[in-house]
């Protein structure tokens, strides 16, 4: 589903890699944050809430928030946190629906 | 005469036998601390854990092994009152051990249980290959375990919950923001003050946690209790993995998952250390390797309330006939006695089975030997 | 890396590169902890990366960051970027993770230097994706130039919001809308402080000036609004509000929120430092003394962690902290500090002299402090602010009992985007002060780390 992206960079790209989000290959900038990367790439939805399964994504840019948690390579992490390098394996963060929620 | 049974603490024992009373149709006056309080009930794992408890006092262990028995009653009340389910599961649980002395010790001690109470007390020990077959994903450092069928965990967040819900709903009064530090005889009753405010009734429960302490012994029970830290650690929120309980490591229905199991004592701190927080995190990790790359959320400490031998002491004061101290540390375990059976000893009805045995003045006698576990 | 230093700087923001360079030139060690990659803090994000057109597009507050980065750079004091703090001891140990490794370092003296964020800003759809902080705009602007692709809203009030329009402007961006919470009623009862602010003239001037270029770049500027909401399934397709008495709604691709900032006071907070409420912040500020020295001892604040001022103040209170650190070590005399001091708390007197007309001014509106019914207020758990008032029904004094009905506060977060609210729905639910509800107790990790960095923490 081609999204278009909320937000583009005014700068000409210098270096690209490719990474990939959910195992599709998207081309972002090297070595810059992870979080605007996806942004700039479409990426509307990085994350999956465990109450409603409502749809999240990057919210402050900052690292208090934690909307922009991804999953790489198994481990959780704030997605404003990490930064590009080609072959980055992104997945969309949703912890598996539970039994017994106390929201239940 | 105000008919009005006054119960000091609203925390597990507090609610529990408030709800007992009020389902008898006591009138009741539930005191309890504000926000910042210590709250032993705030630091739960959650278990209804028969394995290893009594171990120097048959007593307890069947007393034990009846509120387990009980749970399921209880939980059902709670779900008709409140609409709230509890999640009790009792599948059984592992204690986990990463060394043979340890398991050879805890092992020990559940034969002694066993013995004492005439073979009427299952458990299995189990070595590293029947493990991995029930517990699958337990890691290779874990050289066995001990398994009781009887053992059990519910949300402790939704058992607060469905307690305060419950007592309301049963006309119990409520009464939050409060300091209770005397207590007097008026003749005609007791009446507590505290903090510029005033309470009377007819009979009061002490079920203060380490609060009990100072109270308790103005009504001439001594209760010798010393604050015991344990530090508790959760992790972000995971795919169901663990449904069984375990000494170390549990995974609460909302998926996060709960590790322990610490003892230390540091007064009322009630802080966390990192090296205790490492070793926790390590013993986790042996535990459940898969657990390794797992995000740490949040570690906090919580005071239990131990007794010198860390078994409950439930005592009537001899001087002040009708005022109670209910003391124990573990609350969720016993949930179900103090609502069934305790709660009525105290309206006047007959006491408990062995009541006698958890009395205060045990710890007079000069041929009892205090065991101290921390079970 | 040494086990011990004298002095160890928690952040590289305006505060703690003066307050490091101030303690470097009397001869102290001192070691700063960074979270970002370079130094600057949020406010001179990546400004020693900028190039002349970036720092002329952020206007020239950016840019003069970049000179105390520069000479902080250069001074070689030892920095450590992309450290993540989790834990802050009372007896002066930092515990951080670099690098998937855990570190232990203990000092002397800790300065905190943490900074502010966004005050949460709960509306309906807040948490949609197309929903972000103005403040999250600035950033993806400094790091990588990125603007908004689409039709952006900016909704909210305060001196961030209007400069962020004004750098869009700057940059060639349409701004849709400017939905702005701030009344003629604000400036009716802001206007009251507005002679004891004239000292600060200057500043006074460059907020008028940013107004006067959004006026003149005719966005559709709607003031007093209210009742914001944002609409949307998945994510955010418009912003509806009243204006003058009329429902509006305007389509958008992305919001940008805004109502002023807050210390960040959890790490503060974690080693148990005394706070108190100030009212016309409308937050938690920290208790120090004239040195910045906290309620603990060998521990100082510096910058908007303390209580929001602004860049220029959080310099000058980074200098102090630096001085009341080299006195406390007896690296300096107090009569030596003396006239610094005296000269740095003139300036500072300056600077302060504007902020009570501008906490009235960009007061949040009522319906932010105290959101709807149905209003989520901790995005992390998905709890409602009638959840909370529930709670409160029940008998909930405070937000650490509210947590334990409804676990509000135990999201990944703990509590950051959520905190203030909760402390005030209950004030404003048990007709108390908030300061008599008190916030959530803070524990580590104060950011996260995996089980297998903490258990292999050396």
């Amino acid at each position: 589903m081609a999204t278009s992206p909320l937000f583009r960079s005014l700068d000409a790209r210098t270096s690209e890699v490719l990474i990939e989000f959910d195992g599709k290959q998207i081309s972002v900038a090297d070595d810059t944050n992870l979080a605007a990367a996806l942004l700039e790439a479409g990426v509307d939805v990085t994350r999956k809430t465990a109450i409603s399964g409502a749809s999240r994504t990057a919210y402050c840019m900052m690292g208090v928030c934690f909307e922009c948690l991804v999953e790489i390579d198994g481990v959780s992490r704030q997605a404003c946190q990490v930064r590009t390098h080609a072959g980055l394996k992104v997945s969309t963060h949703s912890p598996a629906a539970t039994k017994g929620d106390i929201h239940d | 005469m105000s008919g009005v049974t006054i119960v000091v603490g609203g925390g597990l024992v507090g609610l529990a036998t408030a709800y007992g009373l009020a389902c008898r149709g006591q009138k009741v006056r539930l005191l309890d601390q504000g926000d910042t309080a210590l709250r032993a009930a705030r630091g739960n794992f959650g278990l209804v854990w028969v394995q290893g408890k009594g171990y120097g006092m048959p007593a307890y262990a069947r007393l034990t092994l009846r509120s387990a028995a009980m749970w399921p009653r209880f939980a059902n009340d709670l779900l008709a009152e409140t609409g709230i389910d509890v999640h009790l599961r009792q599948p059984g649980g592992f204690s986990l051990f990463l060394n043979h002395e340890d398991m050879a010790e805890e092992a020990g001690q559940l034969r002694w249980i066993r013995e004492a109470l005439e073979g009427k007390y299952r458990f299995e020990e189990l070595g590293p290959e029947e493990l991995r077959r029930r517990l699958p994903g337990v890691g290779a450092e874990v050289v066995g375990a001990c398994y009781s069928p009887d053992d059990g965990h519910i949300n402790p967040l939704l058992l607060l919950r469905a307690l305060t819900s419950a007592v309301q709903r049963r006309g119990v009064n409520l009464e939050t923001g409060c300091e209770v530090q005397k207590i007097e005889n008026t003749g005609s009753g007791y009446r507590l003050t505290g903090n510029g405010r005033t309470w009377e009734g007819d009979r009061v429960v002490l079920a203060a946690g380490l609060g009990n302490q100072s109270l308790a012994r103005q009504v001439g029970i001594s209760l010798g209790l010393s604050p015991n830290r344990g530090q508790i650690l959760i992790t972000e929120r995971l795919p169901h993995f663990l449904d069984y309980p375990t000494n170390y490591v549990r995974q609460t229905g909302e998926g996060t998952v709960q590790l322990g199991y610490s003892n230390e004592s540091t007064g009322l701190n009630d802080g966390v250390s990192a090296s205790v927080m490492s070793d926790i995190a390590r013993r986790a990790v042996a535990c459940f390797p898969r657990l390794a790359n797992v995000q740490l959320v949040r570690a906090w400490g919580a005071l239990r309330v131990l007794t010198p031998d860390g078994f409950p002491i439930y005592q009537e004061s001899p001087s002040f006939p009708g005022v109670f101290a209910l003391t124990c540390h573990s609350g969720v375990t016993l949930a179900a006695i103090h609502a069934y059976e305790v709660a009525p000893w105290i309206a006047g009805g007959p006491p408990p089975d062995e009541l006698q045995v958890f009395s205060d003045q045990r710890f007079k006698n000069p041929d009892y030997k205090v065991t101290s576990n921390g079970h | 890396m040494t086990d011990h230093v004298p002095v160890i700087v928690l952040g590289a923001g305006p505060a703690g590169i003066v307050a490091a360079m101030r303690l470097h030139a009397e001869g102290v060690k001192v070691l700063v902890l960074d979270e970002q990659a370079t130094p600057g803090g949020q406010i001179y994000r990546e400004v020693s990366l900028a190039s002349p057109k970036r720092k002329e597009l952020l206007g020239r507050d950016y840019a003069a960051g970049s000179v105390a980065v520069a000479s902080f750079i250069k001074s070689g004091i030892d920095y450590v970027p992309n450290a993540s703090v989790w834990l802050v001891t009372a007896e002066r140990e930092v515990h951080f993770r670099i690098a998937g490794e855990t570190r232990v370092i203990s000092a002397d003296r800790i300065l905190f230097c943490s900074g502010a964020y966004e005050r949460p800003m709960p509306v309906p759809g807040w948490t949609l994706p197309g929903v972000m902080t103005a403040g999250a705009g600035q950033i993806l602007l400094k790091t990588g130039a990125r603007v908004p692709n689409g039709a952006v809203v900016l909704a909210g009030t305060g001196p961030l919001l209007y400069l962020l329009a004004v750098q869009y402007l700057n940059a060639g961006v349409k701004i849709k809308a400017l939905v702005d919470t701030s009344a003629r009623s604000d400036l009716m009862a802001a206007a009251r402080y507005l002679p004891a602010a004239l000292p600060a003239w200057k500043q006074l001037f460059k907020g008028i000036s940013l107004m006067a270029q959004i006026r003149r770049a005719g966005i559709d500027w709607y003031q007093g609004a209210t009742d914001i909401q944002i609409e949307g399934k998945v994510k955010a397709q418009a912003i509806s509000f009243t204006h003058k008495g009329a429902q509006c709604r305007v389509d958008c691709d992305l919001v940008l929120l805004h109502q002023g900032v807050v210390p960040n006071t959890h790490p503060t907070l974690s080693i148990g430092a005394e706070h108190q409420w100030d009212e016309g912040q409308v937050c938690w500020v920290t208790k120090q003394d004239q040195w910045g020295a906290l309620s603990v001892p060998g521990f100082f604040i510096a910058g908007d962690g303390a209580g929001v001022n602004g860049a220029e103040a959080a310099a000058l209170q980074g200098r102090l902290a630096g001085l009341g650190i080299a006195i406390s070590l007896e690296k300096l005399t107090t009569k030596a500090a003396e006239s610094e001091a005296q000269t740095i708390r003139r300036s500072w007197e300056k600077i302060r002299c504007i902020r009570p007309m501008l906490e009235r001014l960009y007061r949040p509106i009522q319906s932010l402090q105290l959101p709807a019914d149905d209003t989520i207020i901790c995005r992390c758990e998905e709890v409602t602010a009638g959840a909370v008032r529930q709670y409160a029904a029940l008998g909930c004094l405070g937000p650490n009992q509210a947590k334990a009905f409804g676990r509000c506060g135990m999201g990944p977060c703990q509590g950051r985007q959520c905190g203030l609210s909760v402390t005030q729905i209950l004030a404003d639910a048990r007709q108390v002060s908030p300061s008599e509800v008190g916030y959530y107790r803070i524990r580590p990790p104060l950011k996260p780390i995996t089980l297998a960095e903490l258990a292999n923490e050396k």
